[in-house]
């Protein structure tokens, strides 16, 4: 049973026209010690282990509580980190190992967008500055071009290109991270990773810039990865969705398909934790709620990084045999990393708490 | 918390070589012969010789460095190894014992500098406290004036100004000379009284710029804390003030004071150096200056040595104090 | 007689650019036992609300008028001795930021303790018993091993419940609580609404619960008030919010708000930002983000008005009803077509 598990667990299988493509991607931090020698005694590993295939103008959202590793996985495939193993292919070509001066050409195809509005804008530049940096940089065009372009992008974001010589901090924090977003798309990215882009924004400014960066994906053609804790928002904005937990990877769907029939138990728990802005519905339903904290990643569970807080553990399995990433029913692209994964969505909490029953891949298998 | 303080401790020690090597070398550089200072006006060559020969200057520098440092180990290995009386050496121009020297200046400095910063927390901690708990009001304002003079005002200046003033005008005042704290029998010109009055205007003197600097931290640190969110929570339970202040307040506020003060005593050592000057004190700072004049190397490695092991051992203690009163530290 | 009752509560910060109208006019009231809960954006003025409420102001700038009635006395003009009283006692608070809301050089076993002593001449034994019983029923496990910890000893969701069990030690009648779960996770967050909600069934307190999620609010409020911009653009049972929503605010709130059970392509934009409360706009506060603004709503301040036919739902605007009945069921409609079978 394990053996075929282990078969159906392959690679990504890739068509070769993947924008962009991770395969076991890794990144651990040294915890060092030492008087005056620092050794290394332990790691946190931050991610450990994440594989997934983007298309062009595809948005990838990814869920996950703090400390589960997705912002550190951001921060590898934008090459700000070096990550300790795996692999990132960028239209075909291999990219991790590429030094500073060699990922300069790339450099213009990926961008990032960060979830604080106010501290990523340098305070003591121009607007004008900020979003020109980038064509400044990879010398798109003369200082008149650049001026016109930064204008123009201003307006594509909404905001009034007259406000070229203001500076961040005459602007509110929507406004400040639709100048975010324009220093994004200045060289025309082909991917952008938004790290939490409207977390720290209030819920009618929030709206604004879902829509603006709809509309810009569609205009452009643009590619996300939109990482961010809200489901609320990934669901709104996503075609597919990886959820993260300990700096794994452990379930991911299309979006529908993720939402209506979760698989795993952690996404299933993080779903209906959600309140949901409807008093008779969400009054009816039950929360799943988790025991404990998130374990420290220096020192992760067993086997399943999931069994220490999953309410349907089962002793024996969960904490001894690791579960594969693979499609445990529903859509082939589904895929769950759980022995008992959930057979229907919404569940009871009794039926949340009893695996194995039929449907499971134990009967499946 | 102990592998902490041993990496403290061998960090100390490297600091401390690495300060004294410096010194030899600085006076390595100079271009001045303390052997030919010592045959006086008319040096003949063989004087020269004979001189350099008794002060050892004539050995190569790693080699004087080498026997400097036997010296001030408390141990020695020659003839089984045994524990010795660390010695500073013996001053080029008198040689006096330098541990006598540094003996008898160190009090009068720990007098002004530790006497020193008692006047300048007693200035600052209510000065500061007060006008953060009342911003803008006039005591505020005064004391932001107060601020600005004691920072900007040099202590010479300063201390010829209360020595004008309150010493020869006033006549308040000594404005010279020390008394020792402690009076040998039948001497009535020392004891307790006699060596705070004759300290009253060098203490004051030394202390405005410090209790400048203290009381633009201290006003900081509390109006910071009292923003706090557990200051609000302290309320919210009911606190009265006076408790929040005690107890949620001030001691958050202060815990950054304490390590200042740990470090700002070693500036202090250096500033005392103005204060002794104008006040004729015979302390480390005027003895350091004599030494520097006449290139006596040994007299003024051993107020470094001293000066460097005082501010080591102080940092430290400061360290171990701040786990003591601060549990994140303690407890990480 | 209800347990709290504000009236026309205004309170202005003197800052250095003029007068900010943190709260201008707000009423409500709590009975025992309910939830009410407080929705608005960052800057609409609901937890200065609750900090004039409980007197934690700072008393050098904030001006303060109106009155709160506490069980018929007003904690406005009440003396400071006798806010004290009340304060950590009858009505606790807790705060939005678990990791800056406790003391980090106290132990936790003394900040609950000093809650507790504060206000009830106990023993430091008795206290500190009465501490672990609390922790227990907060969900803390092995409770008499933690309280010689330090805050820093306790994660974010753990500390949160530090300061639930701290706020009931005295078991107030009231829990005022400040965005309680907007720092944590979601999973951190499901346990902490549920715990509240246990523990106001245990201990009977009511609950003011300020928040900026409307979907907590809908999980847990028996009532609400809607604030925009210092004032109640409209208030009600929260069932009177949600299925029959009568301020254009609220319909924008509702319809920015991207959601698990339903899909829209796109979601309804409020144009525009939250006014400065130094010069607040003219007439109805909310008339320049408005889409339905008319000549009137510039010149005139809508009244807080009962909604006809809809006992105890107030609101201020002034859309005739026809109009707001027909765009509310509009905006309802919308979200159910765009609802996924389930």
């Amino acid at each position: 049973m394990a053996m075929q598990e282990e078969m159906r667990q392959t690679a990504l299988e890739l068509t070769g026209d993947e924008l962009l493509v991770a395969q076991d991607l890794k990144k651990y931090f040294p915890v060092t010690r030492g008087i005056v020698f620092q050794k290394e005694v332990a790691s946190v590993k931050a991610v450990d282990g994440v594989s997934f295939a983007l298309h062009e103008g595809e948005t990838l959202g990814v869920v996950g509580e703090s400390g589960c590793g997705k912002s550190t996985m951001a921060r590898c495939i934008m090459k700000l980190l070096e990550p300790t193993g795996g692999k990132i292919t960028f239209r075909g070509q291999d990219i991790t190992k590429l030094s500073r001066a060699e990922m300069r050409p790339f450099r213009r195809e990926m961008m990032m967008i960060f979830q604080d509005p106010y501290a990523s804008l340098n305070p003591r530049k121009r607007v004008g500055f900020i979003v020109a940096e980038a064509l400044q940089v990879h010398k798109l065009g003369t200082d008149a071009e650049i001026k016109r372009r930064v204008q123009e992008l201003l307006e594509v974001v909404g905001l009034n290109p007259e406000h070229y010589n203001r500076f961040p901090h005459e602007f509110s924090g929507g406004q400040r991270q639709r100048i975010g977003v324009a220093r994004a798309l200045a060289v025309n990215p082909k991917l952008i990773v938004c790290d939490e882009p409207v977390s720290a924004l209030d819920v009618s400014v929030q709206a604004q810039i879902l829509n603006l960066l709809k509309d810009l994906q569609r205009d452009f053609n643009l590619t996300y990865i939109f990482i961010a804790h809200d489901l609320n928002v990934v669901r709104h904005i996503s075609d597919r969705v990886m959820v993260m937990y300990l700096g794994q990877v452990v379930e991911t769907a299309d979006r529908n398909s993720l939402y209506q029939e979760p698989k795993h138990p952690y996404t299933g728990a993080l779903l209906s934790a959600v309140p949901v802005p409807d008093p008779t519905v969400g009054r009816g339903r039950k929360r799943i709620v988790l025991e404990g904290d998130v374990p420290s990643p220096m020192n992760p569970p067993s086997a399943c990084r999931f069994h220490p807080r999953c309410p349907r553990f089962v002793e024996g399995r969960c904490d001894v045999e690791e579960p594969a990433l693979i499609n445990r029913g529903g859509p082939a692209s589904h895929t769950a990393k759980c022995h008992f994964p959930l057979e229907r969505w919404p569940l009871t909490e009794a039926e949340m708490r009893t695996a194995g029953t039929a449907g499971t891949t134990e009967t499946a298998a | 918390m102990l592998r902490y303080l041993i990496r403290r401790l061998l960090w100390a020690v490297l600091l401390f070589v690495a300060v004294t090597i410096v010194t030899y070398i600085i006076f390595y550089a100079i271009p001045a012969d303390p052997a030919r200072l010592a045959c006086g006006q008319r040096a003949t060559p063989e004087c020269i010789k004979r001189a350099a020969h008794y002060l050892g200057t004539d050995r190569p520098l790693y080699f004087q460095y080498y026997k400097f440092f036997g010296r001030l180990m408390p141990f020695s290995f020659r003839g089984g190894p045994h524990l010795k009386e660390p010695r500073l050496g013996r001053s080029f121009t008198n040689r006096q014992s330098v541990n006598s020297v540094v003996a008898h200046a160190a009090p009068v400095t720990a007098s002004l500098v530790f006497g020193g910063a008692v006047f300048w927390m007693l200035i600052a901690l209510p000065v500061g406290i007060l006008s953060a708990l009342r911003p803008r009001s006039l005591l505020d304002r005064i004391a932001m004036v107060f601020v600005l003079v004691g920072i900007s005002a040099h202590p010479v200046w300063i201390g010829l100004l209360f020595a004008y003033f309150f010493g020869f005008k006033a006549g308040l005042f000594p404005i010279t000379g020390y008394s020792d704290f402690f009076a040998h029998s039948g001497d009535t010109s020392a004891g307790p009284v006699q060596w705070a009055y004759h300290l009253v205007l060098p203490w004051a003197t030394f202390a405005i710029l410090f209790a400048a600097l203290y009381v633009r931290m201290i006003r900081a640190n509390v109006m910071e804390t009292l923003n706090e969110d557990y200051v609000r929570t302290a309320r919210a339970k009911g606190a009265p003030e006076w408790l929040v202040m005690r107890s949620h307040v001030l001691r958050n506020a202060l815990l950054p004071v304490v390590t200042m003060l740990g470090m700002d005593i070693g500036i202090a050592l250096g500033g005392a150096i103005f204060t002794e000057s104008v006040y004729g004190l015979p302390g480390l700072g005027k003895t350091a200056i004599t030494a520097i004049d006449s290139f006596d190397l040994p007299t003024t490695q051993g107020v470094v040595v001293f000066a460097t092991l005082v501010i080591i051992v102080f940092n430290l203690i400061i360290d171990l104090l701040y786990a003591v009163i601060d549990p994140r530290i303690r407890l990480s | 007689m209800a347990l709290l009752e504000v009236n026309d509560l205004k309170t202005y910060f003197r800052t250095d650019d003029g007068v900010v109208r943190a709260v201008d006019g707000v009423s409500f009231s709590v009975d025992k036992g309910q939830t009410l809960g407080i929705v608005g954006e960052s800057g609409s003025g609901k937890s200065v609300t609750c900090l004039t409420i409980m007197g934690l102001n700072s008393k050098r700038s904030a001006i303060s008028s109106g009155s709160a009635l506490w069980k018929g006395e007003d904690l406005l003009t009440a003396n400071p001795r006798r806010l004290r009283e009340i304060r950590g006692s009858e009505i606790a608070m807790i705060f939005q930021d678990p990791m800056t809301s406790l003391n980090p050089v106290h132990k936790i076993g003394d900040q609950l303790s000093e809650a507790m002593r504060l206000h009830e001449d106990v023993s430091r034994k008795q206290a500190r018993a009465r501490a672990v019983e609390l922790l227990k029923a907060v969900g803390i496990p092995r409770p008499d091993r933690r309280l010689d910890d330090y805050p820093h000893q306790f994660s974010g969701g753990m500390r949160q419940r530090v300061m639930i069990a701290m706020s009931l030690i005295n078991n107030p009648d009231l829990l005022i609580a400040d965005e309680p779960t907007t720092a944590l996770d979601v999973t951190t967050q499901a346990q902490i609404l549920t715990l509240i909600e246990r523990l106001q069934e245990e201990f009977g307190s009511a609950v003011i619960m300020i928040t900026h999620d409307l979907g907590v609010v809908a999980e847990i409020a028996d009532d609400v008030v809607v604030m925009y911009a210092a004032e109640v653009a409209e208030k009600g049972h929260v069932e009177q919010i949600f299925k029959k929503p009568h301020h254009p605010y609220t319909w924008g709130l509702m319809g920015s708000l991207p959601r698990l059970d339903a899909d829209v392509e796109r979601l309804v934009q409020i144009q525009g930002q939250p006014p400065s409360m130094l010069r607040p706009p003219t007439g109805c506060r909310f008339h320049p983000r408005c889409p339905y603004v008319m000549p009137i709503c510039k010149e005139v301040d809508p009244e807080l008005t009962a909604v006809s036919d809809d006992p105890g739902h107030l609101q201020a605007c002034h859309l005739d009803e026809e109009t707001k009945d027909r765009e509310a069921a509009k905006l309802l409609a919308g979200m159910m077509s765009g609802q996924t079978a389930s």
